[in-house]
């Protein structure tokens, strides 16, 4: 098999594996529409990267998280609807990215970041992406109970001890991290599929939130591999390939589980 | 003006909870002004009063989830809480059975569930999913995890929400039972003084501030009381007192002519 196939597997996969617990959390959070203006905001950093010839990974590591706190600043201030405070944010960074972005002088490919370049991933890329996905993996395994306290109930947690904004922050700041290093698989605009689909695939087939991590894990690897086959064969672009692989074993699972 | 909580041991011990002249408001709108409270070692405290009266607001400052803008909260620093919020809304998409949310609670032990789950009447549901439970079997659990805490003092917000008639019965001779059991102070917000009446110590009639207080009998006749409920109101949920149309002798037969 060829390099290049090699890399967007494995890129796609360890992206899959860590895309699954912490879609979980996106989706019994009900954070979909923030994963959304976080990803819009990764466009801003890229924008950022290229301007001052910063590592881009890095600016948009920032820009997310800076955007993460903004956002928690004006939660507090609740002069808006949340929903709307996100649509302001997300549509004004991707706006302002993309007009930044007419003031270099360096030709990118848009589209490469819009919607992802998963098989020209280099093999510095693959580090990048490794060095993320395990970050997120032990973050979610150290703080994996505590998440799901806070996600049940975010004041009885609090008066059982635990630093619920502490660990509101942490979660916001992992899914910056990962928003960044698979803004390369999918792009901008699809990340937050592959954090969502998964979990919601998984979601019936699930127990406990343990098996519905696993669950997502294991749906968002399948998607990868279909789609990158798809990609392979028919000459589809890949990341939306495996989002559309992705959607259809959603459906296929509430098929299922409705013939259950 | 920002009074945090004081922690220290109180100079009586058996004195649990010392709330101090606290006043909280947003915005323009006062929500408490100079409510005192004290909760004793094996003393149940209600909290009435009609909606916006800030009897949330008040259990959540003692709590330390609110920060009062005057007075002091003064607590043993060690004292332990066992903390049960006004409603839990459970994700649908969080697959989670009872004794996995139990076992979210600091120092919840395994060997421990079996025993709170049956003081609180819900044995049976170990495997029960969160969701599928009734309301007044939610409400079960939540007791049971805040008795997971081996409360010194219970503090429970709404206790009976979403449970029908004769179960807020059963609920409220449930959280005598373990106040007698335990011998903890409680602390609990509650709507209806009728149902209430046996299962308390001390009423505090709030609206904003406290109106009255007292034993519960005195309560449904004090002035304020009524006043706050209206005259019909607060007949409807004061205590069943028959009204007497004749008098008794000493061994309990009925004088002639006091017939009226």
């Amino acid at each position: 098999m060829a390099d290049f196939i090699v890399r967007a597997l494995l890129a796609g996969i360890m992206l899959a594996l860590i895309a699954g617990p912490l879609g979980c959390f996106i989706v019994w959070r009900r954070m979909a529409y923030f994963g959304d203006t976080l990803s819009h905001s990764a466009l801003l950093g890229l924008a950022l990267g290229l301007l001052l010839d910063i590592n881009m990974q890095l600016t948009v590591v920032i820009v997310c998280c800076g955007l993460a706190l903004v956002l928690v600043l004006m939660e507090k201030n609740k002069s808006l609807a949340t929903d709307t405070v996100l649509g302001i944010l997300a549509h004004s960074a991707l706006a302002l990215g993309l007009v930044m972005l007419s003031f270099t002088s360096i030709q990118i490919d848009l589209m490469a970041y819009l919607f992802g370049d998963l098989l020209t991933v280099s093999n510095m890329e693959l580090v990048w992406i490794a060095a993320g996905s395990l970050l997120t993996l032990v973050v979610l395994l150290v703080f994996w109970n505590k998440l799901l306290a806070i996600s049940l109930h975010q004041e009885l947690a609090q008066v059982e001890g635990l630093n619920v904004n502490g660990l509101r922050l942490l979660l916001m700041i992992v899914m910056a991290l990962v928003i960044a290093v698979s803004m390369k698989i999918v792009g901008v605009l699809l990340i937050t599929s592959l954090l969502i689909i998964p979990p919601a695939t998984a979601r019936h087939f699930s127990s406990s939130p343990e098996q519905m991590a696993a669950g997502a894990s294991v749906a968002g690897c399948i998607a990868v591999g279909g789609g990158i086959a798809a990609s392979w064969f028919w000459d589809t672009p890949p990341g939306p390939s495996i989002v559309v692989m992705s959607a259809l074993l959603f459906m296929l699972s509430a098929t299922l589980r409705r013939a259950a | 003006m920002n009074t945090p909580s004081i922690f220290r041991p109180l100079a009586n011990p058996d004195v649990l909870l010392d709330l101090r002249s606290l006043s909280y408001g947003t915005g323009t709108r006062q929500i408490l002004s100079n409510i005192s409270v004290q909760i004793s070692r094996g003393q149940i405290v209600t909290l009435i009063g009609p909606n916006g009266a800030g009897k949330t607001t008040l259990i959540k400052i003692a709590m330390g989830l609110l920060q009062p803008h005057s007075g002091h909260v003064i607590l043993d620093p060690k004292l332990r809480i066992g903390y049960m919020p006004q409603r839990l809304q459970v994700e649908a998409t969080m697959p989670i059975s009872v004794t996995r949310f139990l076992l979210l609670a600091p120092h919840a032990r395994k060997e421990k569930i079996d025993g709170v789950l049956a003081e609180v009447g819900a044995t049976g549901l170990h495997q029960a999913r969160l969701q599928d439970l009734s309301g007044g079997e939610l409400q079960r659990v939540l007791l049971a995890r805040a008795l997971l805490q081996d409360p010194q003092l219970l503090v429970l917000d709404e206790p009976t929400q979403g449970v029908d008639l004769k179960g807020q019965a059963e609920l409220y001779r449930l959280i005598t039972q373990i106040r007698d059991r335990h011998q903890c102070g409680v602390l609990m917000v509650s709507h209806d003084l009728h149902l209430v009446m046996s299962a308390t110590d001390e009423v505090i009639c709030l609206n904003q501030h406290v109106c009255c207080h007292g034993h519960p009998e005195q309560v449904s006749n004090d002035p304020a009381y009524l006043e706050l409920f209206g005259k019909s109101g607060a007949a409807a949920m004061a205590v069943y007192t028959h009204h007497h149309n004749h008098s008794h002798d000493l061994t309990g037969a009925i004088i002639k002519g006091s017939e009226q």
